[in-house]
């Protein structure tokens, strides 16, 4: 039972992370593998914060947001926008350059050790049910995923601007026709997308840690959530984080000497036999 | 009949050696003599040269994305070192138990790849290639994990060349096997096949009108393109008599994909361009300054991707094509 809780919070952990890609990734059809490195950027912000600012952890969370939104849209009003029209591969690149960079600044800004972060008291411990040990920080991730899942779901499915977005992205032509400000659009969504993803790393210091190579380290798992949860889905991304969660911490615990490579058989495995994804639309490019 | 003859004679006019082209080949050897000390950075360019070109063959002709090409150098550098260790260190044969190993593997893997579109592509090929990563990484007892294979012995090239200190034979080797299978994709890209590939990057919707096999074709490509890698990967088992589980890692796969656009995608000698300014900046800048390579690299991606698409051989064809303009 541990097991799959702790399986859960992981994934939960990982959908915090990775919805911000599924924001951009699979709403806006952009290929950001620098993704991780906007995480990156609000692990530091908020460690910052605490150590320089005494701020305390909750209330350093929506600073965090803000701070990372606010060079997300710098990044995307100066280069972002430049590569919508262009091709995967192009995406990739480009985006891979930018986290290289975003390396050797972490390099250079904070050296290469791991930032500790102390987390407060009445988010640290346990409660001791019978067969089952829950981390209260743990317990917080699930309670705060589950709430973020929702308030996107109804973000995209039910507000005007949702659907806005969603018209954007089918067909920009057509939505500037209609007098949808497009770019408008896509510079919000993006900055939502790169604040979910700081408020994601803000998290994750506790669990992850937090040292220069976190954007490497993690990409391929956000990417995986996203690719196996299917473009545009957020209930997708949150189930397959669940699975890929459970997956990797189970296998972790049973078979520790496969290591990771249960995770990626299961994605491998979860790719062939669902190309767009487990809840994806089958798009017609 | 006739007019066929007349619509093919431009693809015939491109498919014959330029002068430029026997001056490029020249600049190796020059080179063996120029640099003797650099011997070993020189093999290593020519290596990651076929390694690039190896990649250019299925992105940047057929245009299968892929970021997990250096499985297929892994599985080669793998199989050749780990025949060298066991007593089997003819070179010859370790090229080609690798590229047998590695083609396998490369048809094995093309069936997945075909299915889904651009991004299910770039995960699968990088979910595989990471797949081999954990499994060299935890089979420790059979290829050494992070240490390396122990006791790999390579014997005289041909029974009479030695593999010496200062890496001569080793450079010569490599650049024969670079050469003698650059000539082979040469031939290949402008044959009909080739020309099938680059149809169907252009129409995949068109391609299978005309009677071509797409499916079929993609994966006979992918097939060749995981051979030439795999031979790469033994060339570097070979000559450095070395192999750890960082031939399988995923930077490996990244900086492949900057040398490939940084020269141009989709031509020959775009590939062997980009690698050897790549190889060249990383040498030098790296002597300057280790840490913050990693910076100029990424700076150079961006720079290369919003600026330059068609890399070096794109820039060269517009200034060939702009001098040709003044003359007229």
């Amino acid at each position: 039972m541990t097991v799959i809780f702790d399986g859960i919070a992981s994934g939960m952990l990982l959908f915090l992370i990775s919805v911000g890609l599924s924001v951009t990734l699979g709403l806006m059809n952009f290929v950001n593998l620098a993704h991780g490195a906007f995480a990156m950027l609000g692990g530091y912000v908020c460690v910052t914060l605490l150590k320089r600012a005494d701020v305390p952890f909750l209330a350093s969370l929506p600073l965090v947001m803000i701070v990372v939104a606010l060079v997300g849209v710098v990044l995307e009003k100066t280069l972002y926008r430049r590569l919508y029209a262009a091709t995967h591969l192009d995406q990739v690149l480009f985006s891979i350059g930018l986290m290289l960079m975003s390396i050797a600044g972490a390099h250079f800004v904070f050296g290469d050790q791991q930032q500790p972060l102390v987390l407060p008291e009445f988010l640290q411990g346990q409660i001791n049910l019978p067969g089952l040990d829950v981390g209260i920080y743990r317990l917080f991730l699930v309670i705060l995923g589950l709430a973020i899942a929702a308030t996107l779901e109804l973000l995209v499915r039910r507000t005007r601007f949702g659907a806005q977005l969603r018209a954007a992205v089918d067909n920009p032509r057509a939505a500037r026709g209609l007098g949808i400000d497009v770019n408008r659009v896509f510079t919000l969504t993006f900055a939502l997308g790169s604040a979910l993803a700081g408020l994601g790393g803000a998290l994750g210091v506790e669990i992850l840690g937090l040292d220069p190579g976190f954007p490497v380290k993690y990409i391929v798992y956000f990417l995986i959530v996203v690719a196996v949860g299917g473009s545009g889905s957020v209930k997708g991304s949150l189930l397959a984080s669940l699975i890929l969660g459970v997956a990797d911490v189970a296998g972790k615990y049973y078979v520790p000497e496969f290591g990771a490579f249960v995770i990626y058989a299961v994605m491998v495995a979860m790719l062939i036999f669902r190309p767009q994804g487990l809840l994806g639309r089958a798009l017609a490019h | 009949m006739r007019d066929d003859a007349v619509t093919l004679a431009p693809l015939k006019q491109a498919a014959r050696w330029r002068r430029a082209e026997w001056g490029f080949w020249l600049l190796p050897v020059l080179a063996y003599f120029v640099f003797p000390e650099n011997l070993v950075l020189l093999s290593q360019i020519a290596i990651t040269g076929l390694f690039c070109l190896s990649l250019d063959l299925i992105l940047g002709y057929a245009g299968i994305v892929s970021l997990g090409h250096v499985a297929f150098f892994g599985v080669g550098a793998y199989a050749a070192g780990l025949l060298a260790s066991h007593g089997f260190g003819n070179p010859l044969l370790g090229l080609g138990v690798a590229a047998a190993s590695a083609a396998v593997l490369g048809y094995a893997t093309s069936f997945l790849v075909l299915r889904g579109a651009d991004l299910t592509r770039l995960m699968v090929t990088l979910g595989v290639a990471m797949m081999l990563y954990e499994l060299a990484n935890k089979l420790t007892e059979i290829t050494g994990g992070v240490d390396g294979l122990p006791g790999i012995e390579v014997r005289p090239l041909l029974g009479r060349f030695d593999f010496d200190l200062y890496g001569k034979t080793a450079y010569w080797y490599c650049l024969v096997v670079l050469f003698v299978l650059f000539v082979l994709a040469r031939r290949l890209v402008h044959s009909p096949f080739g020309l099938s590939l680059r149809g169907i990057r252009l129409n995949v919707a068109r391609m299978p009108a005309l009677g071509t096999p797409v499916n079929r074709r993609l994966s006979a490509i992918y097939t060749v393109g995981a051979l030439y890698a795999g031979i790469a990967g033994a060339l570097l088992a070979q000559t450095t008599q070395f192999v750890a589980v960082d031939v399988l890692a995923f930077p490996r796969s990244a900086e492949l994909l900057l040398m490939l656009v940084l020269g141009g995608s989709g031509t020959l000698y775009g590939a062997l361009i980009g690698t050897s300014v790549f190889m060249t900046a990383r040498y030098l800048l790296s002597n300057l300054n280790p840490q913050y390579w990693q910076f100029w690299l990424g700076l150079m991606l961006v720079l290369v991707v919003l600026f330059a698409r068609g890399g070096i051989m794109g820039g060269l064809r517009n200034l060939v094509r702009g001098m040709h303009r003044e003359a007229r």
